[in-house]
C-alpha cells in the first residue's frame, strides 16, 4: 500500500502543516496566520515545505487542500493543527489515503481543547500552538506507513447470562441465521426479570411477557442454550475467542428427561428456596426454579439431595418413567469458538442486612423488594397474598422505604434508577390488593421515563401518603400508644420540618442494584475494565454503551448500571446489532498500534511476560525469547517501557516518536539542525 | 510571580482517561496555565522512565504523568506498574539531585476535566515555587556550592 509513499526526498521528510480556524474557536484566541507562517520559516530546516491555514480544515474544501498538496507538491508527512485527534483524526487519515499516502503518516495536534480553549491571552496561545505544532513535526518525521491489521471473525456469539439482556441479544442474533451459544449459571433462563410479578408502568404481567421470549430461546434452531453452566476460561481475541464453559452435574440425563415433574413431586426432601424464592419459599432436593423454566430438565442439588447426603433414597431414580436419572454424571468441560461475546450477566440486589438500623432479618415483617415480588406473585410462595411473615396476616398499614443503599455514601453513590418506580408499584399493588395505609419515604421521586410520571400521578390519587425524608430506623420498641405490636418508621419528614413516628405493619425496602459480586473476576476473566462502583465500563458512556474496550466483547443490561426492563432490552438488541456488523463484515481491521519484539535483541529475561493484561506475550522455550501474538496485543505499551533490552517496540508510539515530540514541544528544533537525531 | 518565571513542563496522557479529560476540560472552557504541552501515550504504563529524564535533562522544569484511576485503566492495571515505575523514578532523580517533586502523577478519568485543569493549574504553582530545574547544570552547580561552603577541618599530619 505504501512502498511509494512515506518516503524522504534525498533524505528528507516533506512535510505539509495545516493550521485550522475552527471558525472562531481556534483563530479567535490564535494567531493562526503567524503559527502558519512561523512553522514554515522556522521549523523548514525540519522538513516542513508547506504551511497553510483554513478556515475549516475538517470540511471538503479543507480536506481537498491537504489531499492537492500531498499529490502536487509530494508531502511525505502531515500535520494538522486542529481539534482533539478524538474527534477528526479518521477524517485527515483518510483524506490522506485518498491522496495515496499512507494514513498513519499523518498527525492531528489538539490547539483547540488544549490551547485555544484554555486559554486567555492571545500571546501566550500562539506560543503554545507553535510548541505544539513542533512536537508534532518532530514525532511525525518518525511516522512509519503502517496496514491496520485484519482478522477473520468466526460466525459464532457467546451470550453470558440468560436474562431479558441476554435473551433479547439471543434471539436478534439467531434471527439474523448466525449460531448462538447463551451460559447462564442457573438451572433456567429468565433472569430477575422472571421473578417479577408486574412490570411498571404498564403493569403487566412480567411472567405473560417474558415467557414466551424463553420458550423461543429454547426452541430456536439457531440457539445452543448451556444452562446449569459457568463460563471458566477465555482465550484468543475479537472473531476468534476460544471459551472453555463448565456444565455442571445436573444429575438428569437431558436426552432421556420429558420434564414431567414426578421426580420433583416424589422427591421427599425439602429446602428452602434461596435463589428464586429468594428464602421466603420453598423446593424440593430435585426441581425446575419455577413452572415456565426454559429448559424443562430439573436439576438435583446435590448438596441437599438424601442419596447424595446418606448414600440411600433414589426415589426420584425409581419414579422417573424414563429412566432419566443419572447419579454419576459429572460436570462437563464444553469448549466453544466463537467470534464475539456479549456479557450479559446483570446485578445482585443491595444485601439489605448492610443497613442494620432497617431491621432486615431482624424485624420478622421488614421484606426486601424482591421478596414482596415473589409475594405479589401468583406463582410465588403465598400465590400471590400479601400477607406478613406469619403467612396469613393481612398488613393494614404499609412502609415503603426507598434508595436502601443507593444515594447513600455509606453504601453506594449512585441512584439505582428502577427503585422509585418499583416503589410506586409496590404501593400500588399493596393498596389494590390488601386496601392497607401505604405510605412511601423518598428522598426524591425521579420518574424519567415514558408514562412514568402518569404512573406517579396514578399512585398519589390512590391516596398513597408521601414523606419525603430519609429514613433513620425501623423498630419494634414501642414508646406511644397506638405502637404496640407495630414497626415504627422513624423519619425526618423534611417538607413539614418535623420528626415522625409512624407505625406500620409491614415494611418494604427498596433495596438498590449492585455489580455481581464476582464481577471483578469476571471482568479479569473476558478482559475488560470496572468502573470504582464495580459496574463494567463502556466503550463510550454515551456514544458505544454496549461495547467495551476490548474488541468483540460486548456488553448488554445491568452489568453497565442499574437499567429497567426497556433499556436493558434495547441494549441486548444494540448489542446484536454490533456482533451482526461484524460477523456480516467478514474480518476486521484492528488499529495497528502494537507492540513487536526483535527477536535478535531479546535476552530472554521474561521479565515483559508477567507485565502483559492480555496474556499476549508467550516465551518461546526452544529459541529463548519472547514473542508477542499481535491480535491479543491491544498495545498499551507497558512491555515497551519494561524491557530493558529495548527489544521492544511499539508501532504509532515508539520510543523515538515520543523523544522527537519532546524535543520538539520543548523547541530544541529551532537551535542548529546538527543537534537533532535524525530518522534512521 | 513576582520573578516572572514562567515554567515549561511536559504532561503525559493516557489515550483513554487523562487525554479525553483535556479534551473535556477543552470543551467546558476550564481555563488553566499553559505552561504544560502535552504528549499522548497509549496508557501511562507506557511511559518509559527514560522519556521523563529526557523532558527534564531537554529544558523542561516539571513533568506532569497521568492515568486512569487505579482500578479503571482501561487497559485493565498498566497504570500500576505506571504508579510504581514513577515512585522508583522520584528516588532515581532525588539521587541526582532533582527535587522528586518535579515529577508528578495524577489521576484524572475521562469526566474529570475539570479536576485535571485544576490539577495542572496546582502544579505549575508547585513548580514555579522550585523554580528553573536548569538540569544537569544546575543541581551540578549547586552540589559544587555545597561542598565548597564545607567547612573542612584540617587534620594535622
Amino acid at each position: 500500500m505504501s512502498t511509494e509513499n512515506g518516503r524522504k526526498e534525498n533524505g528528507r521528510e516533506r512535510i505539509g502543516v495545516y493550521v485550522c480556524h475552527c471558525g472562531t474557536n481556534i483563530a479567535g484566541v490564535v494567531d493562526v496566520k503567524e503559527v502558519a507562517r512561523w512553522s514554515k520559516e522556522q521549523l523548514g530546516h525540519r522538513g516542513v515545505v508547506i504551511a497553510r491555514d483554513d478556515k475549516f480544515m475538517c470540511s471538503s474544501l479543507g480536506q481537498e487542500l491537504i489531499e492537492h498538496d500531498i499529490k502536487k507538491e509530494g508531502l511525505t508527512r502531515v500535520v494538522v493543527a486542529a481539534c482533539s485527534p478524538h474527534l477528526h483524526e479518521k477524517t485527515f487519515r483518510t483524506a490522506c489515503s485518498r491522496a495515496g499516502l499512507n494514513p498513519y503518516l499523518c498527525e492531528l495536534t489538539s490547539i483547540r481543547e488544549q490551547v485555544s480553549w484554555v486559554t486567555s491571552d492571545k500571546k501566550v496561545a500562539t506560543e503554545k500552538s507553535k510548541a505544539m505544532i513542533s512536537g508534532a513535526v518532530e514525532r511525525v518525521r518518525y511516522h512509519e506507513p503502517l496496514d491496520p491489521l485484519k482478522v477473520p471473525i468466526n460466525e459464532s456469539t457467546l451470550i453470558v447470562g440468560g436474562g431479558i439482556a441476554g435473551i433479547q441479544s439471543a434471539l436478534e442474533i439467531a434471527n439474523a441465521g448466525h449460531p448462538v451459544y447463551i451460559v447462564e449459571r442457573e438451572p433456567s433462563i429468565g433472569g430477575h426479570m422472571a421473578q417479577f410479578d408486574k412490570t411498571f408502568p404498564t403493569l403487566d404481567c412480567a411472567a405473560c411477557i417474558l415467557t414466551p421470549r424463553m420458550s423461543e430461546v429454547g426452541t430456536h434452531p439457531n440457539i445452543h442454550m448451556l444452562t446449569w453452566s459457568e463460563v471458566e476460561q477465555v482465550d484468543g481475541y475479537v472473531g476468534n475467542f476460544t471459551v472453555t464453559i463448565r456444565q455442571k452435574a445436573r444429575y438428569i440425563n437431558t436426552d432421556d428427561c420429558t420434564g414431567c415433574g414426578i421426580c420433583v413431586e416424589k422427591c421427599p426432601k425439602k429446602v428452602i428456596d434461596s435463589e428464586f424464592e429468594v428464602g421466603i419459599g420453598y423446593r424440593k432436593a430435585v426441581y425446575t426454579p419455577f413452572a415456565q423454566a426454559v429448559p424443562k430438565y430439573p436439576v438435583i442439588d446435590d448438596e441437599n439431595c438424601i442419596y447424595f447426603e446418606k448414600g440411600t433414597c433414589k426415589a426420584c431414580e425409581k419414579f422417573c418413567p424414563t429412566n432419566a436419572i443419572d447419579f454419576e454424571q459429572e460436570d462437563e468441560l464444553i469448549t466453544l469458538e466463537v467470534g464475539n461475546i456479549v456479557l450479559a450477566t446483570g446485578f445482585d440486589l443491595f444485601d439489605a442486612r448492610r443497613i442494620p438500623q432497617y431491621g432486615y432479618g431482624r424485624l420478622a415483617n421488614v421484606f426486601t423488594s424482591l421478596e414482596f415480588e415473589r409475594m405479589a406473585n401468583a406463582a410465588g410462595p403465598t400465590e400471590g397474598a400479601i400477607v406478613m411473615r406469619d403467612g396469613h396476616t393481612v398488613p393494614e398499614s404499609v412502609g415503603i422505604v426507598h434508595c436502601v443503599g443507593s444515594r447513600d455514601r455509606n453504601y453506594n453513590n449512585y441512584c439505582s434508577s428502577i427503585c422509585c418506580m418499583q416503589s410506586l408499584k409496590f404501593a400500588h399493588l399493596v393498596s389494590e390488593r390488601t386496601g392497607a395505609q401505604v405510605y412511601n419515604f423518598y428522598i426524591d421521586i425521579r420518574t424519567p421515563g415514558k408514562d412514568f410520571d402518569e404512573f406517579y400521578q396514578r399512585v398519589l390519587e390512590e391516596e398513597t401518603l408521601f414523606v419525603r425524608g430519609k429514613v433513620a430506623e425501623v423498630t419494634d420498641a414501642t414508646r406511644l400508644p397506638g405502637e404496640e405490636g407495630k414497626l415504627i418508621v422513624q423519619v425526618e419528614d423534611t417538607l413539614a420540618g418535623k420528626q415522625r413516628r409512624i407505625p406500620v405493619d409491614m415494611v418494604i425496602l427498596s433495596a438498590g442494584l449492585e455489580p455481581r459480586r464476582d464481577a471483578d473476576d469476571v471482568a479479569r476473566q473476558f478482559g475488560i475494565s470496572c468502573s470504582s462502583a464495580g459496574w463494567f465500563t463502556e466503550k463510550h458512556p454515551k456514544l458505544d454503551p454496549v461495547a467495551t474496550m476490548t474488541e468483540g466483547v460486548f456488553i448488554a443490561g445491568c452489568v453497565s448500571g442499574p437499567k429497567d426492563i426497556p433499556a436493558s432490552v434495547a441494549q441486548g438488541s444494540a448489542a446484536a446489532a454490533r456482533v451482526v456488523s461484524y460477523i456480516e463484515q467478514g474480518e476486521l481491521s484492528l488499529e495497528p498500534v502494537r507492540a513487536s519484539i526483535e527477536e535478535a535483541m531479546c535476552s530472554g529475561c521474561r521479565i515483559c511476560n508477567d507485565l502483559c493484561p492480555y496474556n499476549a506475550i508467550d516465551f518461546d522455550e526452544q529459541l529463548m525469547v519472547s514473542e508477542i501474538n499481535s491480535a491479543l496485543c491491544q498495545g498499551c505499551g507497558t512491555c515497551v517501557a519494561a524491557c530493558p533490552a529495548g527489544a521492544i517496540s511499539g508501532t504509532g508510539f515508539s520510543d523515538a516518536q515520543v523523544l522527537a515530540q519532546i524535543e520538539g514541544l520543548l523547541m530544541l528544533n529551532l537551535e542548529e539542525p546538527a543537534v537533532m537525531a535524525e530518522p534512521v | 510571580m513576582e520573578n516572572g518565571f514562567e515554567p515549561v513542563m511536559i504532561g503525559f496522557t493516557c489515550n483513554w482517561c487523562s487525554y479525553r479529560a483535556a479534551d473535556l476540560a477543552g470543551t467546558s472552557r476550564v481555563k488553566y496555565p499553559p505552561n504544560v504541552r502535552l504528549i499522548r501515550l497509549m496508557c501511562s504504563g507506557r511511559l518509559d522512565p527514560t522519556f521523563v529524564l529526557k523532558a527534564l535533562s531537554a529544558g523542561a522544569d516539571g513533568v506532569m504523568i497521568t492515568g486512569c484511576h487505579p482500578g479503571e485503566c482501561h487497559y485493565l492495571e498498566q497504570n500500576y506498574k505506571a504508579m510504581r515505575r514513577v515512585m522508583l523514578l522520584k528516588r532515581t532523580i532525588a539521587q541526582m539531585g532533582i527535587e522528586p517533586e518535579r515529577v508528578k502523577l495524577v489521576w484524572a478519568s475521562a469526566a474529570e476535566g475539570i479536576h485535571l485543569a485544576h490539577e495542572i493549574t496546582n502544579f505549575v504553582d508547585e513548580i514555579k515555587a522550585l523554580g528553573p530545574l536548569d538540569w544537569p547544570t544546575a543541581p551540578r552547580r549547586r552540589a559544587l556550592e555545597e561542598i565548597e561552603q564545607l567547612e573542612v577541618e584540617e587534620v594535622p599530619a
